[in-house]
């Protein structure tokens, strides 16, 4: 099993994500996580979808995708040649005891302390996928209650941007 | 003019010569604005039928089916239509009444989300949301059915679309989808690297497949295996690329196909897959083909190399294009000798096994009639026992021969050849299915009467979904779970009923005669052929 992550440019109408995410469910592709967002220039989404499988599979999720009409362009983010970032919030349970040590996890992590109750906060950390599980993996030793991930958005290094469509 | 002016406009720019469709209120605009134009409308009796009768139009024209149904309950019955001609890579564009836009998701009356049912099933659909956008959708949508890899395009159109005021008509001359721009031109690289292949090659084979059909290169296909001399098996969707009887031609391959050809398949060092997608039914272990052989892939579609098997040679284009480009090289393949060995292979096929005396061999019969038929004409298999026998007996002549391939959707011979015999009134159009699958679209007889697309259909009658019947007697040791066909109707009555002309063959005593006098009739004819009920595949 392999893990890629996917880029798309796509048109910005009505029905494309659920193309997208109907071929997915229908081909069987594992999906671990997608994000959308529109572009510098509004006709224009960016996809960014992260994939599970094998080369045969990830090749042809890249095939299938680029297949579909509506979907201008899509490569695969390659980690030497981009930057990813994912955002979490984790609720976690906190007594006045444990309060301080997980405040300096926190701030080892460069993570926000976003909200703060009687005996549970919330933390925000935004980062690349090895910081976020090493993060999730040091608060294992307190109750996390909840955790929210917005899946990764990412981008090519360089100067290279939308106007390549057009 | 109005939004359904617009449509029928459209159409007249596409050139479009018939459409199949079934009314309803919410496509009535649609049909009211066909009055005013010079276009065949086929009323057919279910609207599945419809898509299946514009995919044997588009088979057989070379151009784009078109097919008409209403909203709700009219577009779903297309679907399973959709789905078969999506699965065939059928060039289709289906037009479905919706109901009001401001309605939309409302579940009003006869609403359904037929761009979203149909979603894994078109190549692309369209919800028209201005009316002043129909020239430039129908426009996409004949040339995204018509390029690149065929399929079906859907358009939904909201009632009050169709009864909107349009501006000025005007029917774009080019398109402009950025993104879809299909290969057309093989890669000259790749080429060179086929050709040195076939040069080194000492057991070259070429398995054809419908793309050929697809890409209307049955002939440089021809060319091409004489000119080089290599031997031709094909896949089901492939038959008719070569003529049966062509010295070149060693058969289909496939669980259902001739062991020969898969012999050839297995024992090649060069194998040259066209227009093929290596599904499970052609190559059943698409690994192994790989173990000792070459293996190139030249197809119209990059997603459909490397999805069942990696090949060597990946070569992205339109089949016609490449081929002519392929036939410029002066290669010779010197493979006599392993010519001589695959006709060793087909001499010594064995014999299958003749049925009791009192019924018909179908083997025999199917022989039989296409020694009869006409060079040219086309055969129409449905979906059972009957299409594997005919894809094992007919003989393709330079006629067609056509079945649902991928899907399998019985039922589809009758609305297909009254759809082929739109696009060919001249040519003689056979339909053969079984009892079931007669069942499933008898009701076209009545279309075919009423339009004057007359067929001649042959049902084989042995009281069995046969091919279910086979594997339960197989796979659940004779346990037969609802697959016995009694209660079906008289069917000489039934073609009286039609007023359709009935013959019946009990057994091969007279079959010639009766053959003879079947295909001697003028259009339409019905034949029943009394199959033993017990009687398998192979």
């Amino acid at each position: 099993m392999q893990r890629k992550v996917f880029q798309l440019l796509v048109d910005n109408q009505a029905g494309v994500l659920s193309r997208i995410s109907g071929l997915f469910s229908r081909r069987g592709y594992n999906i671990e996580s997608i994000t959308a967002g529109t572009t510098s220039n509004p006709k224009y989404t960016r996809i960014t979808i992260v994939a599970n499988g094998d080369e045969a599979i990830l090749d042809q999720i890249e095939k299938q995708v680029g297949k579909l009409i509506d979907v201008r362009k899509v490569w695969e983010l390659e980690p030497e040649s981009s930057v990813y970032r994912e955002l979490i919030l984790i609720k976690i349970r906190a007594t006045d005891t444990q309060r301080q040590a997980i405040v300096s996890v926190t701030d080892i992590f460069r993570a926000k302390i976003i909200d703060v109750d009687i005996d549970s906060m919330i933390i925000e950390l935004t980062g690349n996928q090895s910081k976020i599980d090493a993060f999730i993996n040091l608060l294992k030793g307190y109750e996390i209650l909840e955790i929210a991930r917005t899946g990764i958005a990412g981008l090519t290094r360089g100067s290279e941007n939308i106007t390549i469509l057009e | 003019m109005l939004g359904a002016d617009a449509i029928a406009r459209c159409l007249l720019e596409e050139q479009v010569k018939v459409i199949f469709g079934y009314p309803g209120v919410a496509i009535c605009p649609f049909f009211n604005s066909m009055l005013s134009v010079d276009i065949d409308r086929v009323l057919v009796r279910t609207e599945q039928n419809a898509a299946h009768m514009a995919s044997g139009y588009a088979r057989i024209s070379g151009k784009v089916g078109v097919c008409v149904a209403t909203s709700g309950p009219g577009a779903t019955n297309l679907i399973t239509g959709i789905a078969t001609a999506y699965a065939d890579s059928i060039p289709l564009v289906c037009i479905t009444g919706q109901v009001n836009s401001e309605q939309l998701g409302s579940d009003v009356f006869q609403e359904a989300d037929i761009t979203g049912a149909v979603e894994s099933f078109v190549k692309y659909s369209y919800l028209v949301k201005d009316a002043d956008d129909i020239p430039r959708i129908f426009k996409e949508a004949f040339h995204i059915a018509s390029t690149g890899r065929k399929g079906p395009v859907l358009i939904d159109v909201p009632i009050d679309i169709q009864n909107a005021p349009v501006g000025k008509f005007y029917y774009p001359s080019e398109v402009n989808l950025r993104t879809y721009k299909p290969t057309v031109k093989g890669h000259v690289v790749q080429i060179k690297k086929v050709i040195k292949a076939i040069e080194k090659a000492k057991r070259p084979i070429i398995c054809a497949g419908g793309g050929i059909h697809l890409s209307n290169a049955a002939k440089e296909l021809r060319d091409f295996a004489h000119k080089c001399g290599i031997p031709v098996v094909s896949t089901l969707m492939g038959l008719g690329v070569m003529p049966t009887d062509d010295p070149l031609y060693f058969g289909m391959v496939g669980n259902n196909g001739k062991s020969y050809a898969n012999r050839a398949m297995n024992e090649s060092d060069l194998t040259i897959m066209i227009g093929a997608r290596v599904a499970d039914r052609a190559i059943s272990q698409p690994d192994l083909v790989m173990d000792n052989t070459v293996l190139v892939h030249i197809d119209v579609d990059p997603a459909e190399i490397g999805k069942n098997v990696g090949p060597h040679i990946p070569l992205v284009g339109d089949i016609k294009n490449i081929l002519e480009d392929m036939e410029k090289y002066e290669t010779d393949c010197s493979c006599g000798e392993w010519i001589d060995t695959l006709n060793e292979y087909k001499r010594n096929e064995p014999e299958r096994k003749a049925p009791r005396k009192e019924y018909v061999d179908p083997a025999k019969f199917i022989a039989m009639l296409s020694d009869k038929l006409d060079d040219d004409a086309i055969y129409v298999a449905d979906v059972g026992q009957n299409q594997m026998w005919s894809c094992g007996y007919h003989k393709v002549k330079n006629g067609r021969f056509l079945t649902s391939g991928g899907m399998g959707t019985m039922g589809y011979s009758i609305p297909a050849a009254i759809g082929a015999r739109a696009a060919a009134p001249d040519r003689q159009i056979v339909a053969v299915c079984g009892d079931g699958s007669f069942q499933m679209s008898m009701m076209e007889l009545a279309t075919m009467q009423q339009h004057k697309l007359p067929v001649k259909i042959i049902i084989f009658h042995n009281g069995y979904l046969g091919l279910v019947r086979e594997y339960q007697y197989n796979t659940y040791k004779a346990h037969y779970s609802v697959v016995d066909l009694s209660g079906s109707p008289d069917f000489g009555k039934l073609s009286a009923a039609y007023d359709v002309p009935f013959f019946r063959l009990e057994n091969m005593d007279n079959a010639s005669e009766v053959i003879d006098e079947f295909l001697s009739i003028k259009d339409p004819a019905l034949m029943e052929i009394m199959i033993d009920p017990l009687d398998v595949v192979k």
